[in-house]
């Protein structure tokens, strides 16, 4: 039997539904786990171990009532983007540092239904703004596979944390790829919903237009059981979805008999390592012997998805950050002058380097004069990248491609030059400004190192991808495979 | 596209973020080279296009004019760093001309 973290969720909860296991038991593993794992990976900010214990007594008592849902008893991390009542949330950066929410966001409220276990705040690029988790404030988190490289990011400490075998789960959010680009690098499954799918309420906003919280977890079944958890209207959110949330488990059919996959060559060749793409290649092979009828297509506007996306998301973000100003909460300059020396001395130390270029480079897309070659040019390229995709999936129920262009970087390569670092979402950005919802699954390794795979589909076409995601670890165990740590 | 100083100053003056020369070099040369990843949109006509601000279309979200609980004053100044018995406290706001 495999030890008790390594577990995925689903077979952690059939032994806590069984009894063969508790949850004091299974919480007291992972905390080990982390004591023993956690110096070299570091992909917490926070580990909140005695709220674990305590989380962990209460999910035992509900199961000993025969009152257990899917996630009751089940350690998890957050992403320390998240709100969570009464439990320092930092946003990895100097600014929210000693920031305690006075509420919880509307994800940690559903999941708090179900009795989780709650196992601290995950590392990440200050803010979300970045896609290797070294613009944390605090400290970078390493790649379990390889300690010498990134996990990726924003989400660097949700994708490392799961595939150390430090949480079974955790939830991250996806503005241009936060989800997936670590989840591709670590080997792990991680699911950008649709906008609007899960509430944004008490999720610390970067660019509202293009932000979504989703799962990171070992298999797709498991990113299934946490969406089923999280996702819904919510009255807090003005732009959450109101249709009804699937049992997206129900989904998980293993034929992909007759379904049409298309793959756009846009996201191969130039500037791809040979070693992603044929990982990827082989996957298509896999689906064509399923019996799905995969076909090449093309996504010509999809090289214009970065240049849109970086007007759109630094222009929102310079808006919403406009709030911490040092006065009301965060990081306060302690030095003397006046109420403007002290707000701008006070955004200067509490913003790292990457924040506070986003915030310049945002400002500068709206301001008078350059707005509508910029920030107006973007939104009607947005249009345009949207009708791509709606017009592709009137012939495709899914679109296969790569999650990234290359296996995990080392730590400090793409530093010094932000627009290399950019450059590693150029498969995930188009999504984001699509809307649409888009998991990342392992494909295989290249170097010993993890290679994922996008699967997305139209608009709510979660269960198709979940359908289409699981037929896959069916036919192959990539994702069974963990980190020797 | 490229910025000069000035413009970088005049950028960080109106996000209110205090900048030193040694950045301002940096952020010069860092910015123009992003601005110029953005000079491919030119090659699309989007004359006819109309722009789109969210992926899932949305009209006005109304509600029932309800009244609910405030958020209890102590949760408000939780987090505030300088207070003075139930107010946040600021700096000099009105300065001598």
């Amino acid at each position: 039997m495999p030890e008790l973290h390594d577990l995925t969720i689903h077979e952690a909860h059939d032994l806590l539904r069984t009894k063969k296991v508790s949850s004091v038991e299974l919480t007291r593993a992972v905390l080990e786990r982390i004591r023993k794992v956690e110096p070299r990976v570091r992909a917490f900010v926070t580990v909140t171990e005695e709220q674990a214990l305590q989380d962990a007594h209460a999910a035992d008592q509900r199961i000993v009532r025969g009152d257990i849902a899917p996630l009751t008893g089940i350690p998890m991390q957050l992403k320390d983007v998240l709100n969570t009542k009464d439990i320092r949330t930092t946003c990895s950066s100097k600014m929210l540092e000693d920031y305690v929410p006075v509420y919880d966001a509307t994800v940690v409220t559903k999941l708090k239904t179900q009795s989780p276990v709650l196992l601290g705040k995950g590392n990440m690029d200050e803010f979300a703004m970045g896609s290797s988790t070294e613009n944390s404030a605090f400290h970078p988190t390493h790649n379990p596979w390889d300690l010498t490289r990134v996990p990726g990011g924003s989400s660097g400490g949700s994708a490392a944390a799961v595939a150390a075998g430090e949480a079974f789960f955790s939830l991250g959010s996806d503005t241009g790829g936060s989800i997936r680009q670590p989840a591709a690098l670590c080997g792990v499954t991680g699911i950008k919903p649709t906008y609007g799918r899960v509430s944004r309420y008490g999720l610390i906003a970067f660019a509202s237009s293009l932000d979504q919280i989703g799962p990171l977890t070992k298999d797709v079944e498991d990113c299934a059981m946490v969406l089923s958890a999280i996702a819904g209207h919510d009255t807090n959110d003005s732009t959450s979805i109101s249709n009804t949330v699937p049992d997206y488990r129900k989904s998980l059919t293993q034929d992909v008999r007759g379904l049409r996959l298309g793959v756009p060559k846009e996201y191969f060749g130039e500037g791809f390592e040979p070693g992603v793409e044929q990982a990827v290649h082989k996957a298509i092979d896999t689906f064509r012997h399923l019996g799905a009828q995969v076909e090449e297509c093309s996504l010509p506007l999809t090289k214009y998805g970065l240049p849109v996306y970086y007007i759109i998301a630094p222009s929102e973000c310079s808006a919403n950050l406009a709030r911490f100003d040092g006065v009301k909460y965060g990081h306060q300059y302690k030095g003397q002058g006046t109420m403007w020396d002290v707000m701008e001395m006070s955004r200067r130390e509490g913003f790292g380097p990457e924040v506070r270029r986003r915030i310049m480079l945002g400002s500068y897309a709206l301001s008078a004069g350059y707005y509508d070659a910029y920030y107006l040019k973007a939104m009607k390229v947005r249009t345009l990248i949207r009708q791509e995709f709606e017009e592709a999936f009137k012939r495709y129920d899914a679109i296969i491609t790569p999650t990234t262009p290359s296996i995990a970087f080392k730590l400090g390569e793409k530093t010094a030059d932000p627009v290399a670092m950019y450059k590693s979402d150029i498969c995930t950005i188009p999504i984001n400004i699509a809307g649409i919802p888009c998991i990342s699954i392992p494909c295989g390794f290249s170097d010993g190192m993890p290679v994922g795979m996008q699967v997305m589909s139209k608009a709510l076409g979660e269960e198709t991808i979940f359908r289409v995601a699981h037929a896959y670890q069916q036919a192959t165990d990539w994702h069974k495979r963990r980190a020797t740590l | 596209m490229a910025l000069s100083r000035e413009d970088v100053k005049h950028v960080a003056s109106l996000v209110r973020i205090a900048v030193t020369d040694a950045e301002v070099e940096v952020l010069q040369h860092q910015l123009s080279n992003t601005l110029e990843q953005f000079e491919s949109l030119k090659e699309l006509n989007t004359d006819a296009v109309q722009p789109t601000s969210h992926a899932v279309p949305l009209s006005s979200v109304m509600r029932e004019d309800k009244s609910r609980d405030p958020m209890p004053k102590q949760d408000v100044l939780k987090n505030a760093p300088m207070i003075e018995g139930d107010f946040i406290r600021v700096r000099v706001v009105l300065e001598e001309s």
